[in-house]
């Protein structure tokens, strides 16, 4: 008895040595497994704020937008009068007799989107409809690619075929066209901007749900009834977002108004003479030396102030109305 | 009562004539003008590759990539500019492509519905309708004054990368968007957490789309030329910068610079610079739908 006994003990102790073992190696796997747990969910939160940092970049630009052009404007508006900078009608911030009406580049902005408009709106909605409901579905998805490339082309690459080939062109038929003018700026402008309203006018276009054609084609309508009687109207707020888009990108577009339209800022509405828009200007200023804290300097973010008010204003109206747009279909 | 309600609906219906083939010979017309419409854009788009190949094919040659610009024509290049604009190029895809891709994910992934995330998607989507020009006075504020970077690559480069980083957010988002809600769902199943999801799930099948996306706002830099105006970039630089302080020069600001003077030589030399810049800009995009093709056959297999 004893002797089984002596014999089970070491066996016992061996069984009992590796179950507490066993045991304390399973514990420290768990409280291990929970500290690396604990661990992972920690670093994971550490990740998930980094990327929240990531995306208020965003914010901060708008912040840093916001407070260089006030900072700078605040000191211009110090210097001169804000009832000057709107009414007056010289912009002369450069000579010797320095007047600061803001109402010539103003004009010269408005006037070349306008006839950039003229261009852009029109063919880019007429381009969407066909794109959206005239063309063979293949077809558009060929034609809607190149036509892309329009948005594609850097700035500066219109800028010269306005000057360099648009107005020579435009030269033949109405003689006393400056070399520079609102008008070749104005039309190339809208040529680089159709592709933008197309896209977006058509994809409007394309979410109007197909009931609402089929009912109208089973009362009889013909395409063209069904696509300017129902889709348009349907779509109505998409396209209106589209165009306010587009009034934006035409008032802040840069490189083809300083190329084509000409550097001098003068008050007129003829489209055949130069004139200087607000980009414009904004670019002279900087091709020269300016030393910071000086009116010149300061002029340049009034003017930019003045562009980031207008813009901002029409991509917020027109964020109301692609909003409008998505709610009706949603 | 009831008569007099119904006599005029007998009355249009007698005058009702459908005039059908009047009504789609004008759909037809419209049809054809709405044709019009996308010829004269496409016919726009070739007139102007032509003009610029026409007038600078002549001055392409090994000496203009390799010359610096010079007052005398026949001797001025591109290489300042060429160099400028691939080093601006690196530096926008090396500091835009991780913060524009953490935003995405966090604002696809993560991010909660409350007034916080959707006032930073009205302010992205607000900043990608902002004029360029307004970054540049933004990056002659901020990054030349404030931080005192100076005229420098960097100062271009930051500047630019806060330009097209709306762009790259709203495309990386569409591509984060566009991965079927499965593949989430066999994450989960597995175990993985929510963003060992993201990251060993999600963002393999997303790739190819944001890389093109990222490609498509690289270029959209590439082409810029206000900004960089704007923070002050050199038109005139007959040197390569060593540093990322140093200042510089980029293929657009050349084109312009050439494209401002009097000289007809001087306009076939930017003529000659559009097409090596409509060249990268296209072996760019070549590039963009090359990987997005070899990766999808990769997540194929």
């Amino acid at each position: 008895m004893e002797g089984a006994q002596a014999k089970a003990q070491p066996a016992d102790a061996v069984g009992q040595v590796t179950l507490a073992e066993r045991r304390e190696r399973l514990e420290r796997m768990l409280r291990g497994g929970l500290a690396a747990d604990r661990r992972r969910r920690l670093l994971e939160r550490f990740i998930v704020s980094g990327l929240f940092l990531a995306a208020t970049v965003s914010v901060l630009t708008t912040t840093g937008i916001i407070y260089t052009l006030l900072i700078e404007t605040v000191h211009f508006f110090q210097r001169v009068s804000l009832i000057e900078f709107l009414t007056d009608t010289q912009w002369t911030p450069l000579f010797t007799e320095k007047r600061f009406g803001i109402a010539p580049l103003v004009v010269a902005t408005l006037l070349v989107s306008a006839i950039a408009m003229l261009v852009s709106l029109p063919l880019g909605l007429l381009a969407a409809i066909g794109l959206a409901e005239f063309l063979p579905p293949r077809l558009a998805r060929v034609v809607k690619p190149i036509l892309e490339v329009l948005a594609g082309v850097p700035t500066v690459v219109y800028g010269y075929f306005a000057l360099l080939f648009v107005t020579p062109l435009l030269q033949g038929v109405i003689p006393n066209l400056q070399v520079f003018n609102v008008l070749s700026a104005g039309l190339v402008m809208g040529i680089m901007i159709l592709p933008l309203v197309a896209s977006l006018s058509q994809d409007t276009m394309l979410a109007v749900p197909h009931s609402l054609r089929e009912a109208a084609y089973a009362l009889g309508a013909t395409k063209l009834e069904v696509v300017w009687r129902v889709v348009v109207p349907a779509s109505l707020s998409g396209i209106v977002a589209s165009f306010i888009l587009a009034v934006s990108r035409a008032i802040g577009e840069t490189m083809i108004v300083v190329i084509a339209m000409g550097n001098t800022p003068r008050l007129s509405f003829n489209p055949l003479e130069q004139m200087q828009a607000m980009t414009a200007y904004i670019v002279q200023v900087s091709l020269g030396d300016t030393p910071h804290g000086t009116l010149e300097y300061q002029t340049i973010f009034a003017v930019g102030t003045t562009l980031f008010v207008i813009t901002m204003g029409l991509n917020l109206l027109s964020f109301r109305f692609l909003r409008r747009f998505r709610e009706i279909y949603r | 009562m009831t008569g007099t309600q119904l006599q005029p609906t007998v009355e249009t219906d007698i005058e009702f004539r459908p005039r059908l083939s009047l009504r789609r010979r004008i759909g037809v017309l419209f049809g054809s003008l709405t044709v019009v419409a996308m010829i004269i854009g496409l016919t726009t788009l070739t007139a102007l590759i032509v003009d610029v190949v026409r007038d600078g094919w002549p001055v392409l040659s090994w000496d203009f990539i390799q010359n610096f610009p010079s007052r005398r024509p026949s001797e001025a290049g591109i290489r300042s500019a060429l160099v400028g604009t691939v080093y601006i190029m690196l530096l926008v895809a090396v500091i835009a492509f991780p913060l524009g891709l953490s935003a995405a994910i966090y604002l696809e992934e993560f991010a909660p519905k409350n007034r916080v995330t959707s006032f930073i998607e009205l302010n992205i989507s607000n900043l990608a309708a902002v004029p360029s020009i307004v970054y540049g006075l933004l990056g002659l504020g901020i990054f030349v004054r404030a931080f005192e970077l100076g005229r420098s690559l960097i100062a271009g480069a930051l500047t630019l990368s806060l330009l097209i980083l709306p762009i790259l957010i709203i495309a990386a988002r569409e591509a984060l968007r566009a991965v079927p809600p499965s593949i989430r769902e066999a994450g989960y199943a597995l175990g993985a957490s929510r963003w060992q999801t993201v990251r060993m799930f999600v963002l393999p099948v997303a790739m190819p789309g944001i890389l093109t996306g990222t490609i498509l706002a690289l270029s959209r830099a590439i082409g810029e030329t206000a900004p960089l105006i704007t923070i002050g970039a050199l038109t005139y630089v007959a040197f390569t910068p060593q540093s990322i302080f140093d200042p510089f020069t980029v293929l657009p600001i050349q084109v312009y610079n050439w494209v401002s003077r009097p000289q007809p030589a001087f306009h076939d030399l930017a003529a000659g610079g559009i097409i090596v810049l409509l060249a990268v800009l296209l072996s760019f995009n070549a590039l963009a739908i090359l990987l997005r093709a070899r990766l999808q056959r990769h997540l194929r297999d």
